[in-house]
């Protein structure tokens, strides 16, 4: 008896913690549009989680780009075909890396730091007050955060796979001696702008939903003590991170299913 | 911080990161070449065989990229491969122009090849390329190879 006791509670607390995240997951949609009437809100929150995210994606979207442009060569110089070299270094980069490699670095930089904000503001009790002055905090805080992260992941994946490509043209145009004509007409003729491109921004957009609305609610839901929001933090990387890899693969078969 | 500084950042990140779409899209995607504008008009052609035929291949005249393949079918009566193309509306061709599917390389992708004829007729939008050569189907060749080969042998021992 202790045993089927002991799996219903798993199975309801399961189900009870799915639950509470839709719920909170929808609450945050439907306070979205307040913030859009205060967009001050969103751009200090731009600045603070899209801004300072530049230098860590920049650098390793360039180191991404080197050295994947120098391994790929050595592969595919057996075959001859290092020509192609452009080609494969962007598609990887549009369609899987940026997207996915910026999500787990957001993540970690920014989704981190919405987690710890909020859960310290939970724990030194600013929340309990704005709602004791009828202020939603769900508008007046966690909307904006939503919102600004939505809007700076494509940008910062964008941004990722532009700068891997100039270090794969650095890499294989300076470094190896690959025409650069035919790096850059090569990814003309087999990179489509809708399918490959689009489709990259469209998963950043939905990782950026993941990956904000994983890090608010671990923030918002977090034991208000110092050892909570430490747990909080961590759980709010695993959490983000797991649900990216796991939605990138529902995303590419869906959009990648015809060749 | 102030506010104008900070919206001054914010500004430039959005900026940045139009860029870095832009340059996806013109530099390193197609929309700069092709597809995205330019006039075009629609030309048929039936072929026996399309072999490897993808659509978005390349039309090729003398090596020349005139145009893209926007749809490949069958033709449920006469059990052809239906390929439909767009060409750019400078280019026009005569009526007798011939279409091949031909390889680019070795292993390369296959393209369309189009050799234009003499007469003083030119295609239409719409219109059909009745002098079509398929694809080289590579088991094919081995195969009447290897049938040749014994017929070969055949007669050599009756001999």
């Amino acid at each position: 008896m202790n045993f089927f006791q002991g799996l219903g509670r798993k199975v309801l607390d399961t189900l009870g913690a799915w639950g509470h995240g839709a719920v909170f997951f929808l609450e945050l949609i439907a306070a979205v549009p307040a913030s859009l009437r205060r967009f001050g809100l969103v751009i200090g929150q731009i600045h603070a989680i899209g801004n300072r995210s530049l230098v860590i994606i920049v650098a390793s979207g360039l180191s991404v780009g080197f050295v994947l442009a120098l391994q790929m060569y050595y592969a595919l110089v057996t075959y001859g075909a290092a020509e192609s070299l452009g080609l494969i270094v962007n598609l990887s980069l549009v369609r899987e890396l940026g997207p996915v490699v910026t999500a787990l670095l957001f993540a970690g930089r920014a989704g981190t730091s919405l987690t710890a904000e909020i859960g310290l503001m939970k724990a030194g009790e600013q929340i309990a007050a704005m709602e004791l002055m009828a202020i939603d905090p769900r508008a007046r805080v966690l909307a904006p955060r939503f919102l600004a992260g939505i809007i700076s992941m494509p940008l910062l994946a964008a941004l990722f796979s532009a700068v891997g490509i100039l270090g794969a043209y650095v890499v294989a145009v300076g470094l190896i001696g690959i025409d650069a004509g035919n790096f850059w007409s090569i990814q003309q003729s087999g990179v489509d702008v809708w399918r490959d491109v689009g489709n990259g921004v469209v998963k950043s957009a939905v990782f950026g939903v993941i990956c904000t609305a994983v890090a608010l609610y671990q923030g918002f839901e977090t034991e208000a003590t110092p050892e909570g929001v430490a747990y909080a933090t961590t759980r709010t990387v695993v959490t983000a991170s797991l649900g990216v890899l796991a939605m990138d693969f529902i995303l590419t078969a869906w959009m990648f299913s015809t060749p | 911080m102030n506010k104008r500084s900070i919206e001054i950042f914010v500004g430039l990140f959005v900026a940045l990161g139009a860029v870095a779409v832009l340059f996806l899209a013109l530099k390193a995607a197609n929309l700069g070449s092709f597809s995205g504008g330019g006039d075009t008009y629609t030309l048929t052609a039936k072929f026996d065989n399309i072999g490897g035929l993808k659509a978005r291949a390349p039309i090729r005249a003398a090596g020349v990229t005139v145009g893209r393949i926007t749809g490949i079918s069958l033709d449920a009566v006469t059990y052809q491969g239906l390929v439909s193309m767009e060409v750019n509306k400078g280019i026009v061709f005569p009526r007798d122009t011939s279409a091949k599917i031909l390889t680019a390389g070795l292993l390369g992708d296959q393209y369309i090849g189009l050799e234009a004829g003499g007469d003083p007729e030119n295609l239409q939008g719409g219109d059909v390329i009745t002098r079509t050569q398929s694809a080289v189907v590579l088991e094919n060749l081995i195969g009447q190879f290897l049938f040749s080969k014994a017929a070969d042998g055949g007669s050599d021992k009756s001999e």
